[in-house]
């Protein structure tokens, strides 16, 4: 009954006025990850509860006795957010109470420190939505490599590239066949909303992995930060889908993407941790794009 | 009800009477027949609580976390390296100010892996703000548990709780039992600070010296006050049940000359052993100390003091030795004895009473007067 409600939010002026992330937050200018919290907060709505470990958002909801929150924000420890909303799920199912019990976290608090908690409470089949947004490395810290860091990136902890490869996440959460998980990206608030609509109308484990860029971390300016996600999605390097009990359905935007992606360069000269790339890195980057586009279209047309 | 149990499954059927919302249960010896009987109940529909299986320690705590503050009674039980695993979310739970009730079954540290008693686990979460039991018969694990709930769910403590029992040495031996109808003890769970989505407020956010440091006053505030509800709780326990427990259990103190100070199993076999210092004339008595956190009040003036500690402070030494001392001014003779679960018998006890020098420190069995 909600995906009726959800197909008929064509465009953003459907989408509620009401704000629960405050204007004049903490966060650096053109963060795209408290862009996309306005709008995972506006399908959420009011009867939701936040839970959030150590990451930029403990830092964007502002100072002790202030708050840019209007619904209640948990804050727990980097590895716990998982096992926190998972008691918390519990409390609220033994109270009789339907409130959205939301995690919501960054990469390195999700495919570092937070795995097992996360792995946990979905092999638990706990009722709750598990969200991260990924801005691909330890962001509040200033930029330290994490699991989820691409190939060849810079960050302070990997000056010279980072010589492997960003953990596949997505494929670790499919294996715990969740009822429902999708990506999404910042640069495409209404795609994010329904799939938060849809996935709050399931009862379960739900995952939506956000692709979320970051102006200071990436090395690009902050008014780029919109076009550096559809980049993300137009050359493929991102592609958004949903998976609803196993069956994998590409969103729109990656649909055209997959088909002709746009150059990866693109993507790739206007962010300064991608600076020096060498040819062989940047080709082996070309290939993992190209291998991640066939694997899913593969899959979507029923070829595997 | 009289019956006969193990001091673990005393613990799980005080937490059947407490009925908790939420229990979060991960298995490690010798706790496990805790969460397995609790298990039992669950599925037996003796308990109507959610049983969270979760994978981790870490995450059993952060679990008893989210259902705590989301407005339900917890219980958890650990023991040794699960206890240590959780350290940091045993920090948060007394920081968040959440009445979490937890068993922990007292168990040496490795390596090498040892699974008998020893209170290290216990002592290494001493600065944490939470409240710490210690108990020494079956009987007085099932009533801790109970009193537990009462305790750190009043309003003037508001911290977590920690019923501690040593592993083996009183988890897995079987004394008798008598359980109670529990009536309104233990008042329905209340949490001033629980959730609320019609009354958003953020939890823990980015917190600047000024009231952090407010915070931190606030909880040895409460630790301060607990010391009055736990009088209150416990006098009203044996009004109502008929058993009364206090800071320490007194035996033939009264007159002695010389008292052991002892905790857990260790603290009922310096019972028997001061019966025979007594048949020697040797004027002695036992204490065997209760409560942990907060550290009472010790009435021990004019008297010898030996302390047994079934722990060990590193570079410094027994910790309940030096409470002690820092807490009397008396200089304890100081015995280090029963750690990784070493046998200790009341004649062992007895010996040293007999052989007690005050000042020094022995270890039992390994090194004299050191």
């Amino acid at each position: 009954m909600t995906n009726i409600t959800v197909r008929s939010v064509t465009n953003l002026s459907a989408i509620p006025k009401e704000e629960y992330l405050y204007k004049c937050t903490s966060a650096c200018a053109g963060c795209s990850s408290s862009l996309c919290l306005r709008y995972v907060l506006k399908a959420a709505g009011s009867d939701s509860v936040l839970v959030i470990p150590a990451c930029c958002t403990s830092v964007i909801q502002g100072i002790y006795p202030g708050t840019a929150m209007n619904v209640p924000v948990y804050n727990v420890a980097f590895a716990a957010s998982a096992a926190c909303a998972s008691g918390m799920s519990e409390a609220f199912a033994a109270a009789g109470k339907e409130t959205n019990v939301i995690v919501y976290a960054g990469d390195g608090g999700t495919v570092d420190i937070g795995i097992q908690a996360l792995s946990g409470a979905f092999e638990r089949g706990t009722n709750f939505l598990y969200i991260c947004y990924d801005n691909e490395a330890y962001g509040n810290t200033g930029m330290q490599r994490s699991g989820a860091t691409p190939l060849g990136a810079r960050t302070t902890t990997t000056p010279g590239g980072k010589p492997t490869t960003k953990k596949d996440l997505d494929r670790i959460v499919e294996a715990h066949n969740p009822p429902y998980m999708a990506t999404a990206c910042s640069a495409y608030p209404l795609d994010l909303y329904k799939k938060v609509k849809k996935a709050l109308s399931i009862e379960g484990p739900k995952f939506i992995h956000i692709l979320a860029p970051c102006p200071p971390g990436w090395r690009y300016p902050t008014e780029k930060t919109v076009e550096m996600g559809k980049l993300a999605v137009k050359t493929g390097t991102w592609i958004l889908y949903e998976r609803e009990f196993g069956k994998l359905s590409i969103s729109g935007p990656s649909k055209a993407a997959m088909k002709k992606p746009a150059p990866l360069e693109d993507y790739i000269k206007g962010q300064g941790r991608f600076k020096n790339l060498s040819p062989e890195i940047l080709d082996l980057m070309r290939q993992q794009v190209q291998q991640n586009i066939e694997r899913l279209a593969r899959e979507e047309a029923g070829v595997c | 009800m009289l019956t006969i149990a193990t001091g673990n499954k005393a613990v799980a059927a005080a937490v059947k009477a407490a009925k908790p919302g939420v229990i979060a249960a991960y298995p490690i010896t010798p706790q496990t027949e805790i969460v397995e009987q609790i298990a039992e109940y669950v599925a037996g529909g003796d308990l109507e609580s959610r049983y969270i299986p979760v994978e981790s320690e870490h995450s059993a705590m952060a679990a008893c976390i989210g259902a705590s503050v989301g407005g339900v009674r917890t219980f958890t039980a650990t023991s040794s390296h699960g206890l240590l695993y959780m350290h940091e979310m045993i920090h948060w739970a007394a920081g968040a100010r959440l009445p979490i009730v937890m068993a922990n079954v007292n168990r040496a540290l490795g390596p090498g892996w040892n699974t008998w008693a020893e209170h290290t686990d216990a002592f290494s979460q001493r600065d944490t703000g939470w409240l710490q039991v210690f108990v020494g018969t079956v009987q007085e694990a099932y009533d801790a548990t109970l009193m537990a709930f009462r305790i750190a769910e009043d309003e003037r403590v508001l911290l977590p709780m920690m019923v501690n029992l040593d592993g083996f040495a009183l988890s897995h031996i079987t004394q008798s039992l008598d359980t109670v109808e529990l009536g309104d003890f233990v008042p329905p769970y209340h949490l001033p600070h629980a959730i609320d989505t019609e009354n958003p407020l953020g939890y823990g956010p980015m917190t600047g010296p000024d009231d952090h440091f407010r915070f931190r006053w606030d909880i040895e505030r409460s630790m301060r006050d607990a010391r009055g509800v736990i009088a209150e709780v416990e006098r009203e326990f044996a009004e109502r049940f008929g058993r009364s427990y206090g800071p320490t259990e007194d035996y033939r103190c009264e007159d002695a000359d010389v008292v052991v100070v002892a905790m857990g199993t260790l603290g009922k076999e310096a019972e028997v052993a001061i019966d025979r210092l007594r048949d020697e004339g040797i004027k002695a008595g036992s204490m065997r100390l209760r409560w942990f956190r907060p550290f009472p009040d010790l009435d021990l003036a004019g008297r010898e003091v030996v302390v047994i500690d079934r722990d060990y402070s590193f570079g410094f030494g027994g910790v309940v030795a030096h409470s002690l001392k820092s807490k009397t001014g008396i200089e304890p003779y100081s015995v280090i004895a029963g750690l990784g679960g070493q046998e200790v018998t009341y004649n062992d006890i007895a010996d040293f009473v007999r052989n007690r020098r005050p000042g020094t420190e022995t270890w039992f069995g390994v090194s004299d007067h050191v």
